[in-house]
């Protein structure tokens, strides 16, 4: 008989991996592990183990194997797609410890860390060698590299230097049942198959990543954030693509809406945004000090040109920290007017920006909900905010519906249903409306590859449908 | 058994989607997905061999098959929104068209891979040849932001999409990319676009090979936000010496402080190219990594990048190369046979510097592979994964080296 997630057996077993500190089986202890950044999705592990070494995770991840237990790999739980949750029958892996940052190599630029480094404490450590590691999702302060990897996470700062999988060049792997593989290599060349590529943003399905090696990207020696408000989203919009047009490659332009803007206005993080306007712009261009003069003042030109009413301009760190205070605290904001937030995540060719917003506000007037948005407009990426009290079971329904409404409006407009969450659990459901079921069943069948007896975080980012095990079972 | 087989695929999508090639072999010229699909199925159900040609501008279309499917069928641009920086091109459509597809519409797609012009975008992809472009563009797959494939048993599978962001679900364009086309074949590509550059001018120094790899690391640490920093041998520059070009390109207010401040780091003798006089130098540089029988590409990071010259100075000759000074990355193209190319793969692991093989005629190519050597572990996740896109293992494609045959 297979042994269980709870069983004592396998908690002493763990223990003399990790020492018995390292294991967590009350439910008390087990409550921290119970969701992600994101509301609705509530599970809680059978176990959590905290190994302290590559070593202790190896045996571990061999224990689990014999055993034939199933687990989830857990970074610091910022995840907005309920992706590192585990069921009572899984043993939740946190790698939280496995936070040592091994090398950094200022010639090279390239630096190699345990999963558990914090994307910003990368950056700091880099810092006095005039380098940074460009991804910057908006959780950087608490996010740790190794589920960015997973997730294939971004930034508002992606528009100019790349998501996650464009920044990693080489992973030691440990596969499912313990064994190691080693992908890819300094330079960034696959050698081989471009098996880094496609382990980015596997969500814990396909194995561990122990060692990540990733690029390290010059500090720009000059930055301009501009601040420009709107009367329309959709002129908001045409600035953004004229911008575009012009060859301007800005490091970030992000969007909020009016409702946004408000909602950080009557909070504690105020920052002076116009409330008056149907959209703000954010800017930012770097570079070389004359480039970044330069650019800035055509892209100011355009975005008046394009009917913004107001331009604020910053090249101090303080000043631009003051114009990015509002987008940074964008959700610690909603997090004052509403109990609980659902920040979605999906994507639609940038010139349908405008129609997709209005679409989401009228949703949001069927549904009853207030629905802010904040977004990568540089890139289409949307984060619409849902507010709603989640023990109204009445409203978390409208919640549930409304989302679906706007993944289903996103994919025919031709967008995708996550550009930087990842799918997890909460858009396990929409990715019948996305993939065909062939697609769906390939990846199915690449992923049985990594983990031959689909133990990595089960259930997450395929409906189980369309994988073998359930075709083979002849139910259809 | 030609002959038989010539029939089946006639009756199967028409006479005139079937003609015969130099060495006798029945070959297809689907115009669909769909038509690929039905020809790799019933190649799959017959256990007929595939082998899988662009315009044969590249790899030699010499693999041993019973059926050959050309994409020189599947050469339309099918759809440019340039507003939302993508386009989707069949995977036949030549490179040089696409580009001048895309710059009618203000658009361009920074990849300038070694070879012709005509060679299609499904062959730069699939073999991941990346130019100059690579030093701020990254390699071919970051242009990539989805394709349709067709597996070797005739399945169609959706990769990707058409943003520029996109995480749903496992990333198997990244497969596609570099994965010489073991992964099954792609017919459609959507493509990551950026406007075209308002302005673009090129810096051209030339010396000695060592002063100017030196020369590209400061030029790196300068932080120029230049487009290229390649490093080209004499015959690939057609110059009596080495060559350094450093190519800006950008609005005219970003690409002039950059040349400026090139110029004053290069020093006297360099010349300033404007894009009209830069065309032909890159363009030169391009068509030249296209001779000789072999091309190697080596994962080289700047500081090995001496090192890895000097090895290939001893073993091979520094005929053609071609090397991304500032950010890594060599190629070298030439003639050269198996066992120095075994050599040069293992002096190289040692350094953690991976060698593809990206072209050789297939009696060199089926012993060396593309890839021949790799990491822990790695072999048999490729092995699986190559089984999940051809069943059949009919697609003939020389990924892994064969033993052997050494």
């Amino acid at each position: 008989m297979p042994a269980t997630a709870t069983g004592r057996a396998l908690h002493e077993a763990l223990a003399h991996i990790t020492g018995p500190r390292w294991v967590r089986s009350r439910p008390g202890e087990l409550k921290a592990f119970e969701s992600d950044g994101l509301p609705g999705h509530r599970s809680l592990p059978g176990l959590a183990v905290l190994p302290g070494s590559r070593r202790e995770l190896e045996a571990v991840l061999r224990l689990l194997h014999t055993a034939g237990i199933p687990f989830v790999a857990r970074g610091a739980g910022t995840g907005l797609s309920g992706g590192a949750l585990a069921g009572g029958h899984a043993v939740l892996v946190v790698l939280t410890r496995l936070n040592r940052i091994l090398r950094l190599d200022p010639a090279t630029r390239r630096a190699v860390v345990e999963p558990g480094v914090v994307n910003a404490r990368l950056s700091e450590a880099a810092a006095p060698y005039g380098l940074h590691y460009a991804p910057d999702p908006s959780s950087q302060s608490a996010c740790t590299i190794g589920g960015n990897v997973a997730e294939n996470a971004g930034g508002p700062h992606c528009l100019k230097y790349g998501v996650t999988t464009n920044h990693v060049t080489a992973l030691t792997v440990l596969l499912p049942d313990g064994s190691t593989t080693l992908l890819g290599s300094p330079s960034g060349e696959p050698w081989g198959p471009d098996l880094v590529g496609l382990f980015t943003g596997s969500e814990g399905m396909f194995g561990v990543a122990v060692e990540i090696t990733v690029r390290l990207t010059p500090v720009p020696p000059a930055i301009r954030t501009m601040l420009a408000a709107f009367p329309t989203v959709r002129s908001a919009s045409e600035a953004v693509s004229a911008i575009i047009a012009a060859g301007i490659v800005p490091a970030a332009l992000e969007m909020m809406d009016q409702a946004l803007c408000r909602a950080v206005e009557s909070s504690i993080y105020a920052a002076g945004y116009p409330t008056d306007a149907a959209a703000v712009l954010l800017v930012e261009v770097d570079g070389q000090p004359a480039s970044v003069e330069a650019e800035s003042a055509a892209a100011e030109a355009i975005l008046r040109a394009h009917g913004a009413g107001e331009v604020r301009t910053a090249s101090t760190p303080a000043d631009r920290a003051r114009l990015w205070q509002g987008r940074k605290k964008a959700f610690g904001a909603m997090g004052r007017v509403t109990r609980d937030l659902l920040v979605q995540d999906a994507v639609v060719p940038r010139t349908a920006l405008p129609g997709i917003l209005d679409r989401i506000a009228e949703i949001g007037a069927e549904h009853r909900l207030t629905i802010c948005n904040v977004f990568h407009a540089g890139d289409g990426n949307l984060h619409p905010n849902i507010c709603f009290d989640a023990r109204d079971p009445g409203e978390s329904a409208r919640v549930t519906r409304a989302s679906r409404e706007i993944m289903e409006a996103c994919i025919a407009a031709g967008g995708t249903i996550t550009g930087e969450h990842g799918v997890g659990s909460d858009k396990l459901p929409f990715m019948d409306l996305l993939f065909p079921a062939e697609s769906l069943r390939m990846m199915c069948d690449v992923r049985r590859v990594f983990d031959p007896g689909g133990r990595a975080n089960p259930g997450k980012v395929i409906p189980v449908r369309h994988c073998r095990e359930w075709r083979a079972g002849g139910v259809t | 058994v030609n002959e038989r087989i010539a029939r089946q695929l006639r009756e199967l999508l028409g006479e005139a989607a079937v003609e015969r090639t130099a060495d006798d072999l029945p070959r297809v010229l689907p115009g669909s997905t769909e038509a690929v699909a039905a020809t790799c199925a019933a190649a799959h159900a017959s256990g007929w061999r595939v082998r899988v040609e662009g315009h044969g501008s590249w790899l030699p279309p010499d693999a041993p098959a019973d059926v050959v499917i050309s994409t020189a069928g599947l050469n339309q641009v099918t759809r440019i929104d340039a507003a939302d920086l993508v386009a989707t091109a069949q995977a036949g459509a030549p490179l040089a068209r696409l580009q001048l597809a895309l710059a009618a519409e203000g658009m361009w797609l920074p990849i300038d891979p070694p070879g012709r012009p005509r060679r299609s975008i499904g062959s730069v992809v699939a073999t991941g040849t990346a130019g100059p472009l690579r030093h701020r563009h990254g390699p071919v797959r970051d242009q990539v932001l989805g394709c349709t494939i067709v597996t070797g048993d005739g399945r169609v599978v959706q990769a990707g999409g058409r943003v520029g962001k996109n995480v749903a679900g496992y990333d198997l364009v990244k497969l596609q990319a570099g994965g010489f086309g073991a992964f099954g074949i792609m017919t459609e590509l959507h493509l990551r676009l950026r406007a075209l550059p308002a302005w673009e001018m090129t810096l051209v120094a030339q010396g000695e090979r060592d002063s100017l790899t030196l020369l590209a690391r400061e030029l790196r640490d300068a932080n120029l936000d230049a487009a290229a920093i390649e490093l080209l041998s004499p015959a690939v520059a057609d110059h009596s010496s080495w060559v350094l070009g450093v190519r800006v390109a950008g609005t005219a207010d970003a690409v002039w402080p950059a040349i400026e401040r090139g110029e004053q780091l290069m020093g006297h003798g360099t010349s300033i190219l404007t894009r009209e006089q830069a065309t032909p130098f890159w363009q030169t540089a391009s068509r030249a990594m296209g001779g000789g029988m072999v091309a190697l590409r080596f994962g080289v990071l700047p500081d090995g990048l001496d090192e890895t010259l000097d090895l290939l100075h001893q073993r091979v000759g520094l005929g053609l190369v071609s090397a991304g000074a500032a950010e890594g990355g060599l190629r070298w193209c030439g003639e050269s046979d198996v066992p120095t190319m075994r050599e040069l793969r293992q002096r190289l692991a040692a350094r953690e510097v991976p060698v593809t093989l990206e072209r050789a005629p297939w009696r060199i190519r089926r012993i060396t592979g593309h890839f021949g050597l790799y990491r822990e572990g790695v072999a048999p996740l490729v092995g699986q994964l190559r089984r999940q896109f051809d069943p059949g293992d009919l697609l003939q494609v020389a990924l892994d080296a064969d033993d052997d045959l050494g």
